[in-house]
């Protein structure tokens, strides 16, 4: 996008013309991200969490895994924030330990996921033919079958550890992206640059990443967003499950298993409500922060 | 139109032979099977022992051959019997689905009830108060997990007002009443139920909103038709199509698709009896629920078309 040039009167009375600017994409997504007033929030609220998550170790007031038996279930007081679960262990330390899981699932997952959609959706898009029905096929069976059965199943067979969880999310939750590229594929293959390039005799290989990616990757930034909300979802619910990250290391799921006890659920609230608020705050902050990518995104949209 | 049903079935058949070859071929992959799980290590069994007991559940076979058989059983009707406690797995499944489909049921309807309605009202009136409250709403419904949702609702609404039951599908000390049952269903229906209708509204909003941008909705107001007419002749049931897809979309979610509603609730359905085959390793109780949920699965997709084909007037099957 280019604003107009401007020309203005200087003291000294000469004219000076001012060159014409020119906006990059980039930099009006980001612009037009800055007046969704909510992403703002949240974007600042996440980096707050993100924050914290990388300096766990150096903000936490004990070791996350440290018991103490003396102060066992204690509630919140100045010497732990949030209290102490039921083998004296810090609430605080845990929740913030639990961030750095979550956090490095939700981003893990995603480059995963959106490395294989990508891989997926431009080959099928860009090939066509009976490449792209059988990618598709594929692609549909994966997206309609319940990813939690085979999460479930998965998550027993794999050994236990951040590692499986990673690759069980990541590699289940690629077909939404695969459609995406997949459709922005198809209209750009038959543009007159990708012709060009065909004509020019550049190698598929390249015309596929160097000349139509960059271009289809736009669109796909809120996608990306919101599956990282997902995943974080997906690795605390695997968790709860007792499927996921394993005990002592905390995770926001695994904290959250205390409360299927009726008896933590009823009289020791400060072990579940700190995982359970942080879940639902931090997967606000990246749903929101997509919410304004996809309208800054979107070129339709007046802001 | 008939045709059109007869093909559609006549698909589903070599899918279901590719499913078959699926869920046992999975598991054929799993590690470990019946001998590991029974003999612990520490029984130091005999080589020959566990080669008796291997053949006495008939796993000295070649895997062709289990496989017809495996089939062969399924087309009688036997899905074969639990490892944990030699149940037979059609009547295990048969009593979980059930469960399954009255928490999932309920919770569905309730959200094509509430949500669909909802989504037509803001998207009708977009940017009004109502938008913003209830996208905030459906924000915060689709960001929270069901396991947070279903902890927070136990916390209030059965541990400290006391109007619900912790869990459990009936009463433990009498024979239930319709009331009982009732009683019983509502929170967990309640709690699965936020998340439909955030997503059914969401959706529904959207598709409203395209829908009134569109050419023909333009037409019709260009002719002088009145708002009335405009919005429920032309906007809304076009508008509605889409969300069809979405409904029917999620009917494969009738089956497992509340295993963290189950597992806060003690719900007995499918979801909670899934956990409990992949922690025990049951895999005759695993294999039997993996062709029901790719049955159901089948089914929802068939069905999504049927009825797509039904309200759509445009689209012709010849």
């Amino acid at each position: 996008m280019t604003e107009t040039a401007l020309s203005t009167q200087s003291t000294t009375g000469i004219v000076e013309l001012k060159t014409v600017k020119s906006e990059s994409v980039t930099q009006r997504t980001i612009r037009r991200f800055f007046r969704h007033r909510l992403a703002v929030i949240a974007l600042a609220v996440l980096s707050v969490i993100v924050v914290s998550a990388i300096l766990a170790s150096v903000i936490e007031r004990y070791p996350y895994d440290l018991v103490d038996l003396r102060s066992r279930a204690a509630p919140p007081s100045a010497e732990h924030w949030l209290g102490t679960d039921r083998v004296g262990r810090d609430i605080w330390s845990r929740t913030i330990h639990g961030a750095r899981v979550s956090l490095v699932v939700g981003i893990g997952a995603t480059l995963i996921s959106t490395l294989i959609g990508t891989l997926v959706g431009a080959v099928s898009g860009y090939y066509g033919r009976w490449v792209d029905m059988t990618l598709m096929r594929v692609t549909d069976i994966v997206m309609t079958f319940p990813s939690i059965v085979i999460m479930l199943t998965l998550a027993a067979l794999l050994p236990r550890n951040v590692f499986s969880i990673l690759l069980i999310i990541g590699g289940l939750s690629w077909p939404s992206v695969a459609r995406l590229i997949r459709a922005q594929f198809l209209s750009y293959k038959e543009q007159e640059f990708v012709l060009a390039a065909r004509a020019l005799g550049i190698p598929d290989r390249r015309i596929i990443f160097v000349h139509i990616l960059p271009n289809a990757f736009a669109p796909l930034v809120a996608l990306i967003t919101f599956s990282v909300g997902t995943a974080i979802l997906t690795e605390a619910g695997l968790s709860f499950l007792g499927l996921g990250v394993p005990p002592p290391a905390p995770s926001w799921g695994n904290m959250l298993e205390a409360a299927r006890n009726l008896d933590i659920l009823k009289n020791v609230p400060w072990m579940w409500i700190p995982p359970a608020f942080m879940t639902i705050l931090t997967v606000l902050c990246v749903n929101f922060i997509g919410d304004g990518l996809r309208d800054a995104v979107d070129p339709r949209l007046v802001l | 139109m008939l045709k059109y049903l007869l093909r559609r079935l006549l698909l589903t058949v070599p899918v279901l032979i590719a499913i078959t070859f699926i869920v046992f071929g999975l598991t054929e992959l799993a590690p470990g099977d019946v001998a590991d799980y029974f003999i612990s290590p520490e029984l130091q069994m005999s080589p020959e022992a566990l080669a008796a007991l291997r053949a006495r559940f008939g796993l000295d076979q070649p895997v062709l051959v289990r496989y017809v058989n495996w089939v062969g059983n399924i087309l009688q009707g036997d899905l074969g019997y639990r490892f944990t406690d030699g149940q037979p797995v059609g009547d295990v499944i048969a009593r979980r689905l059930s469960a399954s489909l009255t928490l999932i049921g309920v919770a569905m309807l309730i959200g094509v009830v509430v949500g669909v309605p909802l989504g037509v009202f803001i998207g009708l009136r977009q940017y009004s108060f109502w938008d913003f409250s209830l996208t905030g709403f459906s924000f915060l419904g689709i960001s929270m997990p069901a396991f947070v949702t279903g902890i927070i609702a136990l916390f209030i609404f059965s541990i400290q007002l006391r109007w619900f039951p912790s869990g459990g599908i009936r009463p433990v000390d009498r024979v239930p009443t319709l009331l009982d049952s009732l009683h019983h269903l509502m929170l967990p229906s309640l709690v699965l139920s936020l998340n439909y209708i955030a997503t059914y509204m969401r959706y529904t909003r959207f598709s409203i909103l395209e829908v009134i941008h569109s050419d023909y909705v333009r037409t019709a107001r260009a002719k002088g038709l009145g708002e009335r007419w405009v919005t429920w002749r032309h906007t809304v049931p076009n508008a509605i199509l889409p969300v069809v897809t979405v409904v029917g979309l999620s009917i494969p979610n009738l089956v497992v698709g509340a295993v963290f509603t189950e597992t806060i609730f003690s719900w007995p359905g499918m979801g909670t009896l899934y956990l409990e085959a992949v922690s025990g390793r049951d895999i005759p109780l695993l294999m039997g629920m993996n062709l029901v949920i790719a049955l159901v699965v089948l089914l929802g997709n068939i069905l999504t078309d049927l009825t797509y084909a039904v309200v759509d007037p445009r689209i012709r099957y010849d």
